[in-house]
């Protein structure tokens, strides 16, 4: 079916489109940033018209032959198709709270931001839609380019630094073990194109198969996993919609996507359990989350917590991933969704504070929630919905993954999930508390919210948590052996 | 006329020289030296174009002297290959060498200037298309000693482009004169000096000892003129001291130029099954490329003058060439010409773009381009995209390079190697990122010089950076022509991996621990 | 000992090669640099003229006399190619050398080192505070 094939194109162009005008529009910045907007709702809705359409999967577009056995292909899967639909709806909102927020903060340098702010989601697309492991690596680093201006937008020595080692990281890491792992799929078997089941099966000495794991799970550094989660803390330098974007819309998403269509379509969930290759894997994991969640519990800047909660609901997926277990793969592809609206919302949120009130420590915003209601209604939803509360969305994701650790006989790491869920509520719950229950320097005075630019899309992705939990039965993907 | 072609490739620069340097009126040098790296350009498109068509070896008698008697020419499909490079960066850097030169040299001197550049275009091609051992030692002191005429001319504007000439004098001579003694054993032995002559009755001798000798002074003399680390201090200051065009020039296709003929002997005359080949020279071969490029690109780090910075990285890349070769497979050698491709794309439009700025200001670091991001953007995108194709970042013709060198390497169980290769090419992201800081992330300070660009200065750049994203995106043709040059030294080892069961590489992983 | 008479030649060349890299090398003189690199040269056209000579042999011309022995010419031809090169790097080299001593004022390595050294630090003072 053709429509599929526009439907790639459009997904992969619209955000393209979208930077260029933002550069010929430089001069009318309501027009350059109006039109961010309605092309990401555009793309949002073409997004789920692929995610929703029956044949999607049957459909293959190779855009371009880089070398003999190498091309840039695109095939969207039901696994990509969700990552795509979660980046192209929260960018629309994402763009919207980015006027509000650039604004409102007096940043520089609308332009640079927005135009690389698209190209970032182009390299979110393609990634979600990657059709081959090559194609994937390729739209990585597009990636991992096109956010470093992002990240060192202010311009002082702290975002050079930052950017120092958000580059240093995730660019030695992809390019020392994600490419070293590309070519040796290559050199093992003989294509690079994603196949459920896998393509590794019976190509390789089980006994590799560990080692070959661990090159794709360090070398995947947006991931997050420890030790490779440094650039993430650093990055919170950057303007707050530069840390939805990295936590919430595409940066960690990507490299959690990646970790898990890499497991999913390259090893195959079974050729994984049946090797017991990743088991080490698991405990990795396991530590990052719980590691993640008690440095977070010593941070007071909000923006640095939600960073150590990032990095230990990034070790959830990667642990969904490990598992082996198509019940653990749907969880955690469930995850990336019910994470990504969280996420985004409690961003969404610090960022609001920020601009209405230039408050970033948890200890000044006693009180905050009398003179921010709405933002601090918005951030309890998300962070129930972090915490894994019914009627919230990430109680699915959560009890998706329990139940996939029973299926791998892995129950000890049903105790590690419970434990950090309450982890989450500490650290989580105590800036709901302040916020509405004490009093401090900054509650009395009237209701002062940010900018209703910022206001609208906290609200919504509040709302869409909320919605997910009820819609959920759309987005459990099926990974065989459910 | 078509016939003639292979001779014509090298004549046509070698008599448009002589005619330069005779030329009066302003600008006619530099009319002449376009006129003729242009119809060098399209000649050598034509024997590409000819033997991609009819895969056979052409083969042009000079004088009507077959070989062995006489000199031939040779073009196969690894000279062809190199040919286009060598004149294709030679008719771009001329481009750009109109304004480089105005800026750089005095008006009196650019007859003379054009003329040495036209002969060290001359002798890069002759390098290239002779079969002859001995012509090639003739070319390349030609294309050396009008080298080092034309670093010596960037004294100019910097009195120390003349001790760095002379310097590279002394090391050249030392490097063609070792040369010239492995070849007067190699004669000794075989009474030959036709390069496929010689292969064929090296393979003859028995008592090859006065051989190995020969492949030692050959390889060290080579070696010394690809600036293969230990014996690279000669390259650093020539190129950071001579005049822009030069310094793009050279940076491009001399040393360029020197590792294709290494291939030619390594392994168009000793062979992949002379002794010790594997062992030694491929041992040493990815030892000292290695050694150079983490040698190279920590030298790179450190430094602040851009043009030495560039240079220190060729140290590098010229290393990844070396360990190209060093893995003693055709994959390898295919993935050394494919970087040397690649190589002489990045570096002609890094150093191009480079003299943009270095034509404005005397001194070239990275205080200077400080803030230079905002004044002039289109000059300094097309260095950092030149940057980014040497880090090996996808989508830029650098990353083609590393994938087939890295892919060749654990191909051949060289499982440590290729980790190392990757680690010193993330290293280079460290300088580049230097300079993207100082030039879009710093102000520039208010009493520094305004830089200017015009599209006559910047368009050579650019069309060289186009062509490094080109050849990355679609490098189909390219990775086919790479493996086609290599095909001329030995058997087809690439088709052999394709039976390769993933099981046989993961035992050469153990062998190699 | 007979061995070292019967090929007196070629131990002169290896003598003289040596003598030549060891004054290249070790020189900080620019014009001894030179003349070693010279002798070096020398020594290397010696091997090749050495190699050409076969004894007995008389000039290489035709004479009709299908018995004639004479000596190898071509390593003779490329040898006079050679020395032209060697003289022309000779040129330039010199010419270099004046040059230098024009520049700088001495044609010794390490005062010259001394001197680029200080032109290095020129030029990064300038930069620091560029001239206004």
């Amino acid at each position: 079916m053709e429509n599929v094939e526009t439907l790639i194109y459009l997904l992969l162009g619209l955000p393209l489109l979208a930077a260029a005008n933002t550069l010929l529009l430089a001069r009318f910045e309501n027009l350059r940033d109006g039109q961010a907007v309605l092309l990401g709702l555009v793309t949002a809705g073409c997004a789920y018209a692929l995610y929703t359409s029956p044949t999607a999967a049957l459909e293959t577009v190779t855009l371009v032959q880089l070398a003999p056995q190498l091309t840039l292909t695109f095939t969207p899967e039901p696994l990509g198709m969700l990552f795509a639909l979660v980046a192209g709806s929260l960018w629309p909102l994402a763009s919207l709270y980015t006027i509000g927020y650039m604004r409102g903060a007096g940043e520089k340098n609308h332009t640079r931001f927005m135009f690389f702010y698209a190209i970032a989601i182009h390299a979110a697309m393609a990634i979600a839609l990657s059709g081959n492991l090559l194609t994937l690596f390729v739209f990585y680093e597009v990636l991992t380019f096109s956010t470093y201006p992002l990240v060192t937008h202010k311009g002082t020595p702290e975002a050079k630094q930052a950017g120092r080692i958000y580059l240093g990281i995730l660019v030695t890491s992809s390019v020392v073990f994600l490419l070293f792992g590309v070519i040796s799929v290559w050199l093992l078997a003989g294509t690079l194109d994603f196949a459920s089941g896998g393509i590794l099966a019976d190509r390789m000495d089980p006994a590799y198969v560990p080692l070959l794991l661990g090159l794709f799970a360090f070398g995947i550094g947006k991931a997050a996993l420890m030790p490779l989660h440094r650039w993430l803390p650093a990055a919170m330098v950057a303007p707050t919609p530069v840390s939805a974007l990295l936590h919430a819309v595409a940066v960690v998403k990507a490299g959690v996507f990646s970790m898990l269509k890499i497991s999913i379509y390259i090893f195959g969930v079974d050729f994984l359990a049946t090797t017991s290759a990743s088991d080490w894997l698991v405990w990795v994991a396991a530590f990052s989350i719980l590691a993640a969640s008690i440095v977070a519990l010593s941070k007071t800047n909000l923006k640095a917590r939600l960073a150590y909660s990032t990095i230990s609901q990034l070790g959830y997926i990667v642990l969904g991933a490990a598992l082996a277990s198509p019940l653990a793969a749907s969880g955690a592809a469930l995850h990336i969704a019910t994470h990504a609206t969280g996420k985004i919302t409690l961003f969404f949120c610090a960022g609001a504070i920020y601009v209405a009130h230039h408050l970033s420590d948890i200890r000044d915003m006693d009180g905050l929630g009398r003179r921010m209601p709405i933002t601090f209604s918005a951030f309890a939803l998300g962070a129930l919905s972090i915490i894994g509360v019914p009627p919230l969305a990430g109680a699915w994701s959560k009890l998706m993954l329990m139940g996939g650790a029973m299926q791998s006989d892995f129950l000890i790491i049903i105790f590690v999930l419970a434990v950090s869920s309450l982890l989450n509520l500490v650290y989580l719950g105590e800036i709901v508390l302040r916020a509405f229950f004490k009093s401090g320097a900054h509650s009395e005075g009237a209701m002062a919210e940010a900018p209703w630019a910022c206001v609208v899309p906290l609200v919504v992705t509040a709302l869409m948590s909320l919605g997910l939990f009820f819609a959920v039965d759309n987005f459990v993907l099926d990974f065989g052996g459910m | 006329m078509m016939q003639h072609l292979p001779i014509l490739q090298v004549i046509l620069p070698l008599l448009a020289a002589p005619l330069a340097a005779l030329a009066s009126r302003r600008h006619l040098a530099w009319h002449l030296t376009l006129v003729a790296t242009a119809g060098a350009f399209a000649i050598s498109l034509v024997l590409l174009a000819t033997i991609l068509r009819t895969g056979t070896p052409i083969i042009y008698d000079l004088g009507g002297w077959p070989a062995p008697i006489g000199i031939v020419y040779v073009i196969d499909s690894a000279s062809a290959f190199v040919l286009p490079v060598v004149s294709g960066i030679g008719f771009v850097a001329t481009l750009a060498a109109r304004h480089l030169v105005i800026a750089e040299i005095d008006a009196r001197d650019h007859p003379l200037f054009f003329a040495a550049w036209l002969l060290t275009l001359a002798g890069m091609l002759g390098q290239v298309t002779t079969g002859d051992a001995f012509n090639i030692f003739v070319f390349l002191e030609i294309s050396s000693l009008s080298g080092y005429a034309l670093v010596a001319m960037g004294a100019g504007r910097d009195r120390r482009a003349l001790p760095a000439a002379f310097n590279y004098l002394i090391l050249g001579t030392v490097g063609a004169t070792f040369y010239v003694i492995g070849l007067g054993l190699l004669y000794m032995l075989t009474g030959t000096l036709n390069l496929a002559d010689l292969s064929v009755r090296l393979a003859e001798i028995e008592n090859l000892r006065p051989a190995y000798v020969a492949l030692a002074f050959i390889a060290l003399g080579l070696f010394l003129k690809m600036a293969l680390f230990p014996l690279h201090l000669w390259l650093a200051p020539a190129y950071s001291h001579a005049p822009s065009a030069v310094t793009a020039l050279m940076a491009a296709t001399a040393t360029k130029v020197s590792v294709y003929v290494l291939i030619r002997i390594l392994f168009g005359v000793f062979g992949f099954e002379f002794p010790y080949m594997t062992q030694a020279v491929g041992g040493l071969l990815l030892t000292l490329g290695l050694l150079g490029a983490f040698v190279g690109t920590f030298a790179a780090i450190v430094e602040t003058d851009l043009k030495r910075l560039f240079a220190q990285s060729s140290i590098a890349q010229l290393g990844y060439m070396a360990i190209g070769l060093g893995i003693m497979t055709s994959a390898g050698i295919a993935a050394s010409f494919i970087h040397l491709f690649n190589h002489a794309l990045m570096k002609g439009a890094l150093f191009l773009a480079l003299g943009v700025i270095a034509a404005q200001t005397t001194h070239l670091s990275l205080h200077t381009i400080k803030g230079a991001g905002r004044q002039i953007p289109i000059t300094m995108t097309a260095i950092l995209l030149g940057g980014l194709a040497r880090i090996g970042v996808p989508l830029t013709a650098g990353f083609i390079s590393k994938l087939y060198l890295i892919r060749a390497l654990i191909d051949s169980g060289l499982w440590a190697v290729a980790a190392l290769t990757f680690v010193s090419s993330a290293l280079a992201l460290v300088y580049v990122w230097k300079i993207v800081e100082h030039a879009w992330l710093t102000e520039r300070p208010e009493n520094a010089p305004v830089l200017t660009e015009t599209p006559g200065q910047w368009a050579p750049a650019w069309i060289l950076v186009l062509a490094t994203i080109g050849f990355g995106i679609y490098a189909g043709p390219l990775v086919e022509a790479a493996f086609g040059a290599a095909q001329v030294f030995g058997p087809d080892i690439i088709q052999a991996t394709q039976t390769i069961e993933g099981l046989q590489i993961i035992e050469g992983l153990e062998g190699q621990e | 000992m007979s061995e070292i008479a019967a090929h007196w030649n070629y131990y002169l060349v290896i003598i003289l090669m040596m003598l030549g890299f060891y004054a290249v090398i070790a020189r900080g003189n620019m014009v001894k640099k030179m003349v070693g690199l010279n002798i070096f040269q020398t020594s290397v056209f010696m091997l090749y003229i050495s190699v050409g000579k076969i004894d007995g042999g008389t000039a290489p011309i035709l004479t009709g006399d299908p018995a004639s022995v004479y000596s190898n010419p071509l390593p003779h031809v490329l040898i006079l190619t050679a020395i032209v090169v060697g003289v022309a790097t000779t040129a330039v080299g010199y010419a270099l050398i004046i040059r230098i001593y024009e520049a700088y004022g001495t044609i010794e390595d390490d005062e010259v080192a001394v001197l680029i050294d200080s032109d290095q630090d020129a030029r990064e003072r300038a930069d620091a505070e560029p001239a206004s």
